[in-house]
């Protein structure tokens, strides 16, 4: 495989190009598909199918494990990987840091439930936010209904904005605040930085879920202040099945593992087991190999591109979303979330005239524009906004103003079609 | 690929924005269930009258998409006025149109094709087009499984 020198090789952002190296919009030569749900999956680059398929057709064996040259090819890959992906969001030490899961769901899972086993007791305070995914909200709830711990919610506003008046109270002894980076709805990119020195202050433990962030945004887990960083590799051009832990070393080192079983030990006795180091510590059994690997190549096409780049793209295609939707449809559609697009990252959820999403959706998949419809597995955020659902459409590199035009041609015909 | 045509038929429109049998019922003497689909975050209530082994009245109120909604609402001016034998028959009926080859617990099983005319269906033939639409079937049988979790209320 061709090595990209990401510290020098920045690509001019040229969609057509972009395009060319996605194999799905080829496959969709002549028919329409306007892919606007990157939010739920994004599309991937030949470049990590091929870093996959290159690594199981040349190089497959188990990490950790076997003396075998291809066996340590194969833990040079995965560790490699590791160390990219790491040093993506500013790891200050990637090569222990960085744990890898099976999405960011599992990453959120992991630390409420090796929280709750050693530092968290009954009673200890976990500020969430109310426009948390049920990523980041359910393994709390279960937390709370198995160890007693107390939930606290920083609310929203109607312009999508966290509620920060009451924010001292809210943090007031709190032991751990989780919350999102970007909304998955509403887009808001939270004030992360300054609330993780709020949390800090008062002694808690910051969380960061940043599934919908670190796939458009430069990511720095210092310069966010965070002590941990839950991320997944399919929204990010890599493939399913992998996903990401970030954690300060300290914090990590202190926490008991997450699963048992091989490669997440040093020793085992009949009666005892002595845990491994970091990161092999919460990785129990064999883990993603080929997706990490892939999502290692992913980390390179985007670094190659450039996340300013990539931010710089988003913005110019949710101002020109912005635009278009207004002016064709005025009042009749309601996006939700802040109206300044730099508060935002390239999700835009709405409500068009009484048109359920679902219907929305359909319609607008007979012009092969793909949304999202529904609640966007953020309920408590849906009952807030009033709707049991709502339509999404969503953007990375390989969207173009093509998109948007499509998008907005297809919801005519829905306003036609319903009246 | 089928057209919207197909989907959404006028009478399912009509339906869908005059909605029949709209609203609730104190309970009792009503019986009343309440169905979601988490999918999609549908959700809906079904009320019933029952009058010996009649339904003499059916109110249903909820959200939910335009197939939705009017299956619901086609539902209710197909079951009102029936005996349970017949409303029986009517959801075997539905549930074979809508090609529904799973059981109770979603497993797959073979269900025979049932013999029925167009007339026994009546207005209900107008969602014979979703089950072109595959991710659409569970909208169009929200409402019908809701009614049978409201006619497992029934005391006695």
């Amino acid at each position: 495989m061709e090595r990209m020198n990401t510290s020098t090789a920045i690509r001019k952002f040229n969609v057509s190009e972009i395009r060319k190296d996605f194999p799905i919009f080829a496959q969709h030569e002549g028919k329409a598909l306007y892919f606007l749900d990157s939010a739920a999956s994004s599309q991937k680059p030949l470049s990590v199918l091929k870093a996959m398929d290159d690594y199981y057709s040349t190089t497959h064996a188990n990490v950790h494990r076997g003396v075998y040259h291809i066996a340590e090819h194969a833990t040079e890959l995965y560790e490699g990987a590791r160390v990219k992906i790491g040093r993506f969001v500013g790891a200050p030490s990637p090569s222990r840091e960085t744990i890898f899961t099976k999405n960011a769901t599992e990453s959120i899972n992991l630390l409420s439930t090796s929280l709750t086993r050693k530092m968290l007791k009954r009673g200890d305070v976990v500020v969430l936010t109310e426009m948390e995914h049920h990523a980041n909200l359910v393994p709390w709830l279960i937390a709370k209904d198995q160890f007693g711990i107390e939930i606290r919610y920083i609310r929203v506003n109607d312009q999508g904005y966290l509620i920060l008046d009451d924010i001292d109270d809210l943090l007031k002894d709190a032991k751990v605040l989780s919350i999102t980076l970007t909304s998955n709805v509403l887009g808001t990119l939270n004030p992360v930085a300054h609330l993780a020195r709020l949390a800090h202050e008062n002694g808690a433990i910051v969380i960061g879920d940043g599934a919908q962030y670190v796939p458009h945004i430069g990511t720095n887990v210092t310069e966010l202040g965070l002590d941990f960083l839950a991320f997944t590799g399919h929204k990010m051009l890599g493939p399913t099945g992998i996903g990401v832990l970030w954690g300060k070393a300290e914090l990590l080192d202190a926490l008991p593992p997450f699963m048992g079983g091989g490669d997440m030990i040093t020793d085992v006795k009949l009666d005892s087991f002595t845990p491994n180091e970091l990161p092999w510590k919460f990785e129990a059994g064999t883990p993603p190999i080929a997706e990490a690997i892939g999502l290692g190549a992913a980390v390179d096409y985007l670094e190659n591109l450039g996340m300013d780049q990539v931010r710089a793209h988003e913005v110019e295609l949710l101002s020109y979303a912005f635009e278009r939707l207004e002016a064709s449809f005025g009042d009749d559609l309601i996006i939700h979330g802040p109206r300044n697009i730099n508060d935002r990252g390239g999700v835009i959820s709405f409500d068009f005239k009484d048109i359920h999403p679902h219907d929305i959706s359909q319609i607008l998949d007979q012009s092969g524009v793909c949304v999202r419809a529904g609640h966007h597995c953020a309920k408590p955020l849906m009952r807030h906004l009033g709707v049991t659902a709502t339509a999404r459409a969503s953007f990375h590199i390989y969207n173009e103003p093509a998109d948007v035009d499509a998008l907005v041609d297809a919801l005519a015909k829905a306003q036609a079609f319903f009246g | 690929m089928p057209g919207l045509e197909d989907l959404y038929r006028e009478i399912i429109l009509d339906h869908y924005k005059n909605p029949r049998n709209e609203g609730t019922f104190p309970t009792p003497p009503a019986i009343k269930a309440e169905g979601h689909n988490p999918l999609c975050g549908d959700e809906l209530t079904v009320y019933l009258i029952l009058d010996g082994d009649v339904i003499k009245d059916i109110r249903i109120t909820g959200q939910g998409c335009s197939i939705s909604r009017s299956s619901a609402s086609l539902m209710s001016v197909a079951v009102k006025g029936k005996t349970l034998a017949e409303v029986d028959r009517l959801l075997k009926i539905f549930k074979s149109m809508m090609s529904i080859s799973t059981n109770a617990n979603g497993d797959p099983e073979v269900v025979e094709p049932i013999e029925y005319s167009e007339r026994e269906l009546g207005e209900l033939v107008a969602l014979q087009g979703v089950v072109k639409f595959p991710v659409r079937i569970k909208c169009a049988t929200l409402s019908w499984n809701t009614l049978v979790q409201a006619l497992e209320q029934r005391v006695g």
